[in-house]
């Protein structure tokens, strides 16, 4: 074993070391030291975090109990969490935990199916798919909420009413109505987010062992033995981060109803979410202080509900 | 050595790191080009944008002692309003020069208003002006910004549809008339007489106005739920039964929906402000020629033909560093009677300087009195003393917003009993 060589950097090589060594200067030898280095390091993330995250967040606590008007601010105290007892924000949660549960319903089913069919070498035109059902996410929803809008248009030549008219049917009026208003609202999460929950399903399915294929099929199990027993169970993890990521883009949903009804002005409502409540009431109102206790409001739910969600999937036992 | 080096090198991007980060956080956009002095003016318009932008090139002519560079910018309506009262609130960003529009008004009238009187420069002309178009904008004796236009509500009707049914506009006196004349109408050409808007106010309101009713009373109480609304919505809601009205395609006139609907001939007529002319010119260019305004039925015989609705209050903010300039240029490009003029011939507004309605120039060739014909203003002086100003106040953006989403949704297309609907909406207001 060699002996380790200790070679002091300050000290020239080739010249006689000197007998006391310089004093290192304290800003010198706090910017050298290996216990505070970690800290400068982080401090850049800690800064934009303290500044971009924690601050806004507690200046949103503190203004949810506050009046915020033009030039004057007082407490209220609770009283804009009382007003939020209201049949408007009622219809603003409703709706957002309709939404959420509709996206859930289509948008981990469908891509995981895809995501099967694509991963199959036997699939012709595996590439083209891929790209063709990743590319509405990469359009702005702006753009995409106005095309749908002109889509489901309530005039005879638009597209979804030409559709009716091939049948023989009648035009009708999509976005003034709740059920089809959803309907148009799910269709456009579900050709926007289609491509993408579709690509994580497919990073999960490369990373399944093909031997665990190989050992079933020796033991007689047949395709949808396999789907049912090995793809699934393996792809837990990839479903427990859609499945979580779903319900947070479920609850925060607004631009899409936004565009879809040009405004946040929905008939009766029907399309209001929650951040659509925050949005009305803080900004279109003016009501900063109301619109920060509903963000509140927003971010406990949320919370709440994804601890839920990923204790009854247990993310929290520890592994075996 | 080399890890003092890589510590080194750390340190330093650390560094660069967070000067970049904090950099980010500077505001300070200071550049000018041009001569003068620049003014930052925000509006939703884009049409308001080129107006205030041909003023400013007056004005320098007129003043080269006092040159402006005046830079505008256009958001849309709803990001407009967010982003001024976010600057407003915020105490930094602001422009100089803001369109704010009236149902938005209330919500920069709460407090203590952020924006600078106008005062020195109305209350000379206040004599030569509809005075209400500047009183919307007002809080206590004080005025905070001036209206572009009277707004009067008028009705427009299809000449062309209307000779096919064999009715003359000019019968129509009284709503039960029109109504009348609308049952005519539906059973000579098979098209309904008019199309109300379901998300907007400029169908529901000036109707309420024309009989001293408003959303709100003079001292700022809630009157949403009044007998005479309440009536006034049941007739709109028999007619939408009669078949004579429909709830308008795509939900306002302000749709693309719409605006496809009636320039193929859709409904025999609409009433909606003077403002609207300019929708007509630019989006329904098939009916040049066969629409003709009058002025809308009155409830009874000798009663009130009109209203005044909407309008966009041009504002100075107090973060503004030249206060005095942008309101002396304001004055110049909103209430004098060059700047009414111009109102006029470029943006085919009924201007609030009311000497303007009867000048040469109100009858000169433009796209507006080639579309309409050069009477415009004759039915303007006709009604001009029949218009209520409508009562704007904190509460105006919620009430806006509840008859929008939900009392005339609820009623004209799915056929809810309006007092019902307006009582609770009104409650949940109040």
């Amino acid at each position: 074993m060699a002996t380790p060589v200790h070679t002091n950097a300050n000290v020239p090589t080739g010249q006689p070391p000197k007998t006391q060594r310089p004093a290192r200067s304290q800003w010198s030898r706090f910017i050298h030291s290996s216990r505070t280095a970690p800290y400068v390091f982080v401090l850049p993330f800690l800064l934009s975090f303290a500044l971009f995250f924690a601050y806004p967040v507690i200046s949103t606590v503190i203004m949810s109990f506050q009046e915020v008007l033009p030039g004057i601010t007082t407490y209220v105290g609770l009283e804009n969490y009382k007003d939020l007892i209201n049949p408007t924000f009622g219809k603003a949660i409703l709706n957002s935990v309709l939404y959420t549960l509709l996206t859930l319903v289509v948008l981990i089913p469908l891509p995981l199916v895809l995501a099967v069919l694509l991963n199959s070498p036997k699939m012709p035109g595996r590439g083209l798919f891929r790209s063709v059902m990743f590319i509405p996410a990469l359009t702005s929803v702006v753009v995409a909420g106005t095309i749908f809008r002109l889509m489901f248009g309530e005039l005879d030549g638009s597209l979804m009413n030409s559709l009716l008219g091939v049948f023989g049917l009648e035009p009708y009026k999509w976005l003034m109505n709740a059920n089809t208003g959803f309907l148009a609202l799910i269709v456009l999460a579900l050709w926007r987010w289609l491509g993408v929950n579709m690509l994580y399903y497919m990073s999960g399915l490369q990373n399944i062992p093909p031997e665990l294929y190989e050992a079933a099929q020796i033991d007689g199990a047949s395709r949808f033995d396999s789907f049912w027993r090995i793809t699934i169970p393996m792809l837990k993890p990839v479903t427990i981060y859609v499945f979580t990521i779903s319900i947070y883009a479920g609850l925060s949903m607004f631009t899409e109803s936004y565009m879809l009804w040009n405004g946040n002005n929905s008939p009766n409502d029907i399309g209001l979410t929650i951040v659509g409540y925050l949005y009305r009431q803080g900004l279109e109102q003016n009501s900063m202080g109301f619109g920060a206790a509903v963000g509140i409001v927003l971010l406990v739910f949320t919370l709440v509900l994804n601890l839920i969600q990923l204790k009854f999937f247990g993310m929290f036992r520890k592994e075996d | 050595m080399l890890l003092r080096r890589k510590s080194m090198a750390l340190m330093f991007m650390a560094v660069v790191l967070m000067a970049g980060l904090l950099q980010g956080c500077s505001f300070k956009t200071d550049e000018k080009e041009g001569p003068g002095t620049e003014l930052v003016l925000w509006t939703f318009n884009e049409l308001h944008e080129k107006f205030f932008l041909q003023m400013a090139d007056q004005w320098n002519q007129q003043h080269p002692d006092e040159l402006i560079n005046l830079k505008a910018n256009t958001f849309p309506y709803d990001n407009h309003h967010s982003k001024l009262s976010i600057a407003l609130q915020s105490g930094v960003g602001a422009p100089d020069i803001a369109d704010i529009e009236v149902n938005k008004i209330g919500n920069f009238l709460k407090g203590i208003p952020q924006l600078v009187p106008l005062n020195p420069v109305i209350d000379p002309e206040i004599n030569n002006i509809v005075p209400s178009r500047v009183q919307i904008y007002g809080k206590d004796g004080k005025y905070y910004g001036i209206d572009f236009h009277v707004g009067a509500e008028v009705m427009y009707y299809n000449k062309e549809i209307m000779d096919q049914a064999g009715v003359n506009p000019d019968s129509i006196v009284t709503w039960a008339d029109y109504a009348a004349a609308g049952k005519q109408v539906l059973a000579k050409t098979g098209k309904p007489m008019a199309t109300l808007e379901t998300n907007d106010l400029w169908s529901y309101w000036p109707m309420i106005s024309q009989q001293n009713s408003d959303f709100l009373d003079d001292k700022g109480e809630l009157t949403l739920d009044n007998e005479t609304n309440i009536k006034t919505l049941e007739f709109l809601q028999q007619m939408v039964k009669d078949k004579v009205a429909i709830p308008s395609p795509g939900g306002g006139h302000h749709m693309e929906e719409y605006y496809g609907f009636m320039n193929k001939g859709g409904a025999a007529s609409v009433w909606m402000p003077m403002w609207y002319m300019g929708r007509f010119t630019d989006y329904m260019p098939d009916l040049k020629g066969k629409i003709i305004i009058r002025p809308m039925p009155a409830w009874e015989k000798g009663g009130y033909r009109s209203a005044g609705m909407g309008g966009t209050g041009t504002v100075v903010t107090n973060q503004s560093e030249h206060q005095d300039l942008a309101m002396r240029f304001l004055a110049f490009a909103k209430l004098s009677k060059q700047g009414n003029v111009e109102i006029w011939k470029q943006l085919g507004f009924d201007p609030i300087r009311s000497e303007v309605w009867t000048m040469p120039e109100a009858k000169a060739k433009n796209k507006f009195t080639e579309y309409f014909g050069t009477n415009i203003f004759d039915t303007l002086i006709e009604v001009k003393d029949e218009i209520n100003a409508v009562h704007i106040g904190p509460k105006t953006p919620d009430i806006a917003s509840a008859v929008r989403n939900k009392i005339l949704y609820r009623t004209l297309q799915s056929g809810e009993d309006p007092a019902t609907v307006l009582h609770e909406l009104a409650d949940e207001l109040r």
